[in-house]
């Protein structure tokens, strides 16, 4: 007797149903689009990097490894090191990390736990909003409004108070209160990464299933313990990719930064002094650069790459470790 | 599927029906509504002291909605809303002035899946007892060990307490979250349908772990599988559309019901 698959087959031969025979050609035609499209991407990338690494590369021969750690940039004497760009970019992402994270994270917290249904939709939104604000708009206004009210407000009530104090009097002094620098920065890139690692947070905090909040109420925590221990835990893998993304967009944000950080080579204690970040210095520059110096600028701009990498692989290493535990 | 077989052989080793027991729970005229939705109509029902009452009925009948009254766990969504009383040891859950936090540590529940929280074994047990005791180590430890072992889970774990919880199976898992109730030592445990995403074998484990629990707790159960009600309880209450058809001893809710209603779901003529 036949089984009960060629039975099947038989009886859906005697009805008529044969299957159409599979055009060779146009999956043949699809296969190679997708394939050439995934290659695209892996080329251009290639040819970025290749591209800016051969410019960059006299500058890396002619200054060595002290490229990296000299906190010169003197056009005239061609001398040029990226110590002063590197730690203001990572000085201005990390303020904006520890600004912008707890809001972020106030702000999920808040649209999904707390938010009454009707005002939930229209936050949210608000929130996205912010996403779609040019950076040249944040630039603008962080040096036109947000700089002279942040120096007349907070940076010379603070730096009279702290004045003279040993640490805080060196890292929160204004030699010259103009209110750009560091820390405004630090506080315009924090704004502008709130509605990425918001909206991911509150996706993943929406994502937890209904019953495993229910059952950490139902042994009477109170909605902070819900939270604390239960549903933030829970989401934690997805909020580390969250802040890395943020931090990505951080370390790269140019216009905005160049607006407001001050543009100065100097390496200061302060955070409330200028300074200036790779992208800021390469955005500054680049339209007259040529000689050594546009190779510095390019070797620059290696290293923002390598700085971004590292970011990336930390945050893979950090998600895979968070999901064995 | 007919009655006879599936409830004769369970409800003959079973224990019987113990309605002089002091009543635990004694729901009066509830009421229950989503926004303008009637969810339950009239309610009138006692549960008795360390006795399993099972809750039956087709699906939308009203029976979680019921259950989640009693620890007032609906009351996360401000559109859900009871009328009515519900009589805790004589004391009206339903007043607004009642501490919610400490009702639910008095009335523990176990949901339909699994639901361990993202810590380890141990933490997941010891987390609900940091909310309301301060214990030294020591005590927490034997506590902790304590509910492990009424939980019928403590010899699978003992070697591995610090592991996450995430990391046991879905039987274990659902032991673990009994564990963690149990450990609060609450008066009422509800259970919502606590084996629908397990294996039979899991399943069964479960069942004992109930039948022994009754010895301490007052047991109040959901359950879609009419068997299971008819092995484990003793008291089965039937309801149909938001309404209480029937109360009674499983024994002779199963055996002898008095409704016609009755008659026809547990004869699985709808349901």
């Amino acid at each position: 007797m036949a089984s009960l698959t060629e039975q099947i087959a038989l009886a859906r031969s005697d009805a008529g149903i044969v299957r159409r025979p599979p055009s060779k050609g146009l999956d043949g035609l699809f296969r190679a689009a997708s394939y050439g499209s995934a290659l695209v991407v892996l080329l251009v990338l290639a040819g970025i990097l290749g591209s800016i690494a051969y410019g960059g590369w006299p500058a890396f021969r002619e200054f060595g490894p002290g490229f990296v750690t000299s906190t010169a940039w003197n056009i005239g004497t061609e001398q040029f090191g990226a110590w002063v760009a590197i730690v203001g970019t990572l000085a201005s992402a990390l303020i904006a990390l520890l600004i912008g994270v707890p809001l972020s994270l106030a702000i999920a917290v808040y649209l999904t736990q707390l938010c009454p249904g009707w005002a939930r939709k229209p936050v949210a939104m608000t929130i996205e909003l912010l996403a779609a604000v040019p950076s040249i708009i944040y630039g603008m206004w962080g040096l036109f409004i947000f700089a002279p009210l942040f120096a007349r407000f907070v940076q010379v009530p603070v730096s009279n108070l702290v004045e003279g104090l040993p640490i805080v009097g060196t890292l929160l002094y204004a030699r010259v209160p103009s209110g750009v620098g560091i820390l405004t920065a630090g506080i315009i890139l924090a704004i502008m990464i709130v509605p990425f690692v918001a909206s991911i947070t509150r996706d993943m905090l929406d994502q937890i299933p209904t019953i495993l909040r229910e059952s950490a109420y139902g042994i009477g925590c109170t909605t902070w313990e819900v939270v604390r221990h239960v549903l933030v835990p829970q989401a934690s893998v997805s909020i580390i990719g969250a802040i890395m993304l943020g931090l990505g967009r951080a370390l790269g944000e140019t216009m905005a930064v160049t607006f407001v950080i001050g543009n100065a080579n100097r390496l200061s204690a302060s955070i409330f002094d200028p300074g200036s970040t790779i992208a800021s210095r390469i955005a500054n520059e680049f339209n007259e650069a040529d000689g050594m110096q546009l190779n510095a600028l390019m070797a620059l701009g290696c290293i923002l790459f390598v700085i971004t990498v590292i970011v990336l692989i930390v945050a893979r290493l950090l998600v895979r470790r968070a999901k064995v535990a | 599927m007919s009655a006879s077989p599936a409830v004769s052989a369970p409800l003959s080793g079973r224990s019987q029906a113990n309605a002089s027991a002091p009543v635990r729970i004694a729901v009066k005229n509830l009421d229950f509504y989503y926004g303008t939705f009637h969810g339950l109509k009239n309610i009138n029902l006692n549960f008795h002291d360390r006795q399993v009452t099972a809750l039956i009925g087709p699906s939308g009948c009203g029976k979680s909605t019921l259950l989640r009254t009693f620890n007032r766990i609906y009351s996360l969504y401000p559109e859900q809303r009871a009328d009515g009383e519900i009589l805790l040891d004589g004391q009206n859950i339903l007043d607004p002035k009642v501490d919610l936090n400490e009702l639910r540590a008095r009335v523990g529940m176990v949901f339909q899946k699994p639901t361990p929280f993202p810590m380890s074994i141990y933490d997941n047990v010891a987390f609900g007892l940091r909310l309301y005791e301060r214990l030294p180590k020591a005590d927490l430890d034997l506590r902790v060990e304590e509910s492990l072992r009424k939980a019928a889970l403590w010899d699978e774990v003992k070697d591995k307490l610090k592991q996450s919880g995430m990391g046991l199976s879905g039987g274990q898992q659902q032991r673990l979250c009994i564990a963690r109730t149990v450990a609060q030592r609450p008066e009422v445990i509800l259970f919502d349908e606590p084996t629908s995403a397990l294996d039979p074998i899991s399943t069964g484990r479960i069942e004992e772990l109930i039948e022994q629990l009754r010895d301490e707790f007052t047991i109040a159960i959901v359950t879609h599988n009419m068997q299971q009600a008819a092995r484990i309880s003793q008291f089965t209450a039937f309801m149909y559309l938001g309404e209480l058809v029937e109360f009674g001893p499983t024994t002779r809710i199963f055996m002898n019901p008095e409704k016609r209603q009755t008659q026809d779901y547990i004869t699985g003529r709808f349901g």
